[in-house]
Formats: structure tokens, sequence, C-alpha cells
């Protein structure tokens, strides 16, 4: 593989993504650390909100220690060179949220839908653009699709004003060829302008590789999460995909020991729990399951006594969408109920 | 037909067909007409084989026909847009309108829970909110009767075939009008709603979360029996209408699962967000009617 002086921008989702593993619990003071700590390591993009995105803070989801709005009034003012950027659902936040976030000083707004619903991106994608924000749609759980069918999706989104588009490996399910697959049919069916993302979870430890397959491909941006903190088995670790980048000669503009000390110093000492693919993060990525599902799971296990892995195994087999924390619940009292 | 009103129905789509099938078995409502705006709309088709009268010029082409078939009941299955002229131009000749869109001129209305406040007989327009309210709206309500609820959090998951364009092309407004009837009619301080799509395939029978915050710690017997209560009531026009799991209680939260399936009458059975839409409207309609006829 050869991406030698290929340029690829890095996005950290650890105080987005990383809110899944914290339970949204973490703090103003930790969230500016980290988030000005990636900015002196020169990480370009900063994703900041409720892991569930803005208006995420919901008794289904769980109640951030803060609001969207006091933690993007804390970080951004704080940056020097990193834009922030802001995660919205439709069906979960409104574009009175986005308009919130804009006047805070997000700079890019990424429209989440499920692989297959992005016609309801139009709203909030077409106000984003109006706006003149980096506007990103972001088709979730793309493993579930071909190839074909996510391009028609990721055409509709671009329709609406969309600049860049990610797929998104929600479930930490796919393996390389599969990104080279969807990537590169995006690249090469999309308009040369619009951008293209990959965004993966480690749930088989493929996240670096992966993306690698992402930007061999053709894919510009890249998410990941400093020491990994992101739902599941965390996103791809950023500082490891800095280092291997830097063996391979691309270009990132990110300072290999800075990220990795933000990584160590400040993110590992904060987790909750390690992160890492135990057995329930695993069976998230080989049965394709939504990563934010894991600690759900692990909480109906411990008060039902109905395993995780049987819960996420049968979402599995339910076709379950990112979103439906509240089908764990109901699911692991029937289960509970049979037992 | 003296123990029936005359009703009109306007949008020949999916809702309004549904719509037209459950009004033929009503014993207060006699559907007599269906108003469309495209000729060759399979939906007035389908209506005119089952002996309704058709205008496929909307309703400013129907206006006539409206006093000649004493129309006293519209059901409004259109866009937000089109329903306000509609009821510019029925609510002067007497109709009170069903208004199944979001445009929400008239008060929102939940069957169970708040149409007996609203005067039926001197209604002349009525919302009747989203789906996702007519289904959880009734559990908040269940919940903050016996009571005070400063927060009432509701989550509606449909399948991805049950849910339209106009939907999809302004989600927010499902999001806005379901939260804020959960305030409204539901009883709670503050409210939310969520509302998640899912392709799976066969398609997935709505479901609802229903989560409730009781100010006081909650009186987990008297609510248990509001809400079977409630659910019951749900079940006079929805017989799908299932609580599935809950009452669940955890400190101040109180948590109802539920399952909405459509009785198939146009729309498939998993299309229970649809059908409880239909089934709320005809249901409003008929005690409309009851009052009217008093």
């Amino acid at each position: 593989m050869n991406l030698t002086n290929k340029t690829v921008t890095l996005h950290d989702m650890s105080l987005r993504d990383g809110m899944h593993a914290k339970q949204h619990q973490i703090s103003l003071q930790q969230m500016v650390d980290i988030a000005t700590g990636l900015d002196q390591a020169g990480m370009p993009m900063i994703e900041v909100t409720h892991g569930d995105g803005l208006g995420g803070a919901s008794l289904n989801y769980g109640f951030a220690a803060h609001s969207d709005e006091d933690y993007l009034k804390a970080v951004i003012p704080k940056l020097r060179q990193a834009k922030v950027s802001a995660l919205l659902l439709p069906g979960i936040g409104t574009v009175d949220h986005l308009r919130m976030a804009r006047d805070l000083g997000v700079s890019c707004i990424r429209v989440a839908t499920h692989c297959t619903e992005a016609d309801v991106s139009e709203q909030h994608i077409g106000l984003s653009a109006k706006l003149g924000l980096d506007t990103v749609g972001f088709l979730m759980m793309a493993h579930m699709i071909s190839a074909e069918q996510l391009l028609e999706q990721a055409k509709l989104m671009e329709s609406y004003g969309a600049n860049c588009i990610y797929c998104t490996d929600s479930a930490g399910f796919m393996l390389p060829d599969e990104v080279t697959a969807k990537i590169g049919l995006l690249r090469r069916e999309l308009s040369d302008e619009t951008e293209i993302g990959f965004h993966g979870h480690h749930n088989l430890a493929m996240g670096v590789a992966n993306s690698l397959a992402a930007i061999e491909a053709g894919a510009a941006r890249i998410d990941g999460s400093v020491a990994g903190l992101g739902a599941g088995a965390g996103n791809t670790p950023l500082e490891v995909l800095v280092a291997v980048l830097d063996r391979m000669g691309a270009r990132h503009n990110i300072d290999l020991y800075k990220i990795m000390d933000v990584a160590e110093d400040l993110v590992v000492p904060m987790m909750d729990q390690p992160i890492r693919v135990d057995r329930d993060a695993l069976t998230l990525g080989y049965a394709g399951v939504y990563s934010s599902f894991l600690l759900f799971a692990k909480r109906a296990e411990a008060r039902h006594g109905v395993s995780a892995r049987d819960i996420l195994v049968e979402l599995g087999k339910r076709g379950t969408v990112g979103g439906q924390e509240d089908m764990i619940e109901d699911l692991a009292l029937d289960m509970a109920r049979k037992k | 037909m003296s123990n029936k009103i005359n009703a009109a129905i306007i949008g020949p789509g999916n809702i309004g067909t549904d719509l037209l099938y459950k009004a033929l078995r009503s014993e207060r409502i006699n559907p007599v007409l269906m108003i469309g705006v495209d000729p060759a709309s399979e939906g007035l088709k389908r209506a005119d084989k089952l002996g309704i009268k058709t205008c496929a010029t909307g309703v400013e082409g129907a206006l006539a026909l409206i006093r000649e078939l004493n129309i006293g009941i519209a059901f409004d299955a259109t866009s937000a847009y089109a329903h306000k002229a509609n009821a510019e131009k029925l609510n002067p000749l007497g109709v009170t309108m069903v208004d199944l869109t979001p445009a929400a001129i008239g008060p929102f209305c939940v069957p169970p829970v708040n149409l007996d406040k609203l005067e039926p007989g001197k209604l002349n327009n009525v919302n009747m909110v989203t789906c996702g309210g007519q289904a959880t709206i009734p559990m908040v309500a269940a919940v903050s009767q016996v009571q005070a609820v400063s927060y009432a959090e509701i989550v509606a998951t449909v399948s991805s075939r049950s849910v339209g364009p106009g939907t999809r092309q302004n989600i927010d407004e499902f999001t806005r009008t379901t939260a804020s009837a959960v305030e409204s009619v539901g009883g709670a301080s503050q409210g939310k709603a969520i509302i998640i799509i899912n392709p799976a395939e066969p398609p997935l029978i709505m479901r609802d979360t229903i989560h409730c915050l009781c100010e006081q710690q909650p009186d987990e017997q008297a609510i248990t029996e509001s809400v079977l209560k409630m659910v019951e009531k749900v079940q006079a026009y929805v017989p799908g209408y299932r609580l599935k799991n809950g009452p669940v209680f955890d400190g101040h939260k109180v948590s109802i699962y539920l399952e909405v399936e459509g009785r198939g009458d146009f729309l498939p059975n998993y299309a229970g967000n649809l059908d409880i839409m239909t089934a709320a409207g005809l249901h409003t309609a008929e005690l409309i009617a009851q009052h009217k006829l008093a």
C-alpha cells in the first residue's frame, strides 16, 4: 500500500463519541484540557457534543454532565487552530440546535442518518450549507447495505448541499476490502468537489487498517479518537493512526509525541473502563450492532441477569439501528421473562 | 341516515384511503366524498369503486358538492400548507375540520385524554398531533393524572416504509409538535420527542417508549392501574395497541414500552403509526358527530 504524500484531515471524536464511553459525563475542564492538547498537537478538527449529537441529552441516551451549549462555549474560545464540529441526528436534534451551534462558533455540522434514510437530512443539510458551514452527510451503519445503495444515499445528501460524505462503520463490522469498495465507489461517482470521509470503530480491531484502506481508496477525512475513547471498543485510536501514517509518509500535520501525550496523560486516566475489545465489544463488531449499545447491554445484563452478548446478538438479528437504545431494556425484560 | 353525519375526506393518499376503509364501518360517520387534485389518482379510483363520490379539482372544485351532500365533517389528510386554505373554505360552510396534517390550526386532540374537555359539539377544527403523539401521549397522561410529571420523553420507532415524504422533509416538525403536545395534552411540565426510522425487512411494528420523571416518588400501584386503564381506552379504537413491558419504576422514573399494530385496513399491519392516526381521527369525528346529532 502506498500512501506517500497523500494528504488526510484527521478528525477527533474523543469529546463526542467518547461521551458514550463516559456515559456523557466528561467535565468541562476535561473537555477544555483535551481539546487544547489536541489543538496544540495540530489536530485540525474536533467534535464536541453529547454522544448522540446535538439535543441528545435525554432519559433514553443519558443526560450529559453539561449542556451542549456549555461544552461548546467552554471549548471553542480556547482553540488556536482546530475547528469544532457538531453531530446532529435528525429525529433527535433539530435545526434550532444547529443554529445554536453555529452561533457558538461551530464551523462544521455533521448530519447523521441511518444509511438508508438520507432523505430525512434535507432540512438540516440544506440549512447548514446555506449558513456557509462545512456540511457533512454522515451515513451510519454503512455495513448494512451495498456500495451501490450507499452511493444512492450519498448522492441525496450531496444534492441537499453536503460538501463531504462519510461512510460510517458504526458497528465496527467492516473489513478492509469492504471499506475499499465503498469508499472507492463514492470517490469515483460523487462530484470531485465532494470530499469522502471514513469513521471506524475498533470492535474487530480493524480501526487503523480500515482507515488506511479508506485513505488509499480516496477518503480525505478520517475520524478517530485519541486513546480510542469512543463507543464499543472505541474509535480508531488516533495516536496509533498518526504513527502509522508517519511511517507511510502520508501528510497530516499532527505532532506524534504531543498526541501520544494527550492520550496517555489526559484521556487514559479519565476512562471509566479500559477501552478494549472485550467480549461484548467484540460481539458488536461480529454481529454488526451499533457501538453505543455496549454499555446499555452491560447494564441490562447486570439488572436482569440476561447475557449482554445474547442481547446484542438478538439486536443484530432484528436489524436494530442507531438510536434504538430503548429496545435494549425492552428486549432484556422479554428475555428475562422467558428464562 | 339520521344517526350519521356525512363526511368528506380530503387527500386520497394512503392515510385518506385507510381512513375511508375505517369510516365505512362507522356507526356515526358516513363517508360520502373523496377529494383529490389528480384525476388519475389511484385513491380516487378506489373511492369511486367503493361507491363514494369523488372530486379531482380540490376543495375549491368540491364546494357545490359539499353543500349538496350536506357534509358536516371533513378529514384533511393533505399537508399543513393545504390544510390552512381548506379550512378557510370549509369552516364558513359549517364543516368541522379533523386535521391529520401538522398544521395545528385547531387545538391538539388525543381522544382518550382531552376530547371531552374540547367540547366536541362546538369545535370547528381539531388537530390530531402526530402518530407518535397519538401513541404515547395517553401514557404520559396516565402517569400525570396520578401525580405531577416534571419531564416526559417519548421515543417512537417506525418502519421506514411507513414514513412518507412529507414527514421526511420536515422531521423537525414531528419532534417539535410531539414534544409540545406531550406538555400541553400529556400534562408533563417539559416534553421531549425522538423518532427513529428503521428499514428492517420484514418491517417492524411501530414501537414506542415513554419515560416520565415524576416530581415525587412514584405511586407504583396507582400509576400501574392508571396505565392499564388508559391502554384499554386506546384499544377501544386501536385494537393492536399493546403494553409490552412496564410500567418499570426506577427512582422517580417510570418507563413504559408499547407496540402498536395496525388493523391492516388499507395500510399494512406494521404501520401502526399511520393506523393510530386514522383511527384517532375517526374516533374524534365520531364523538363530534354524536354531539352534533344530540
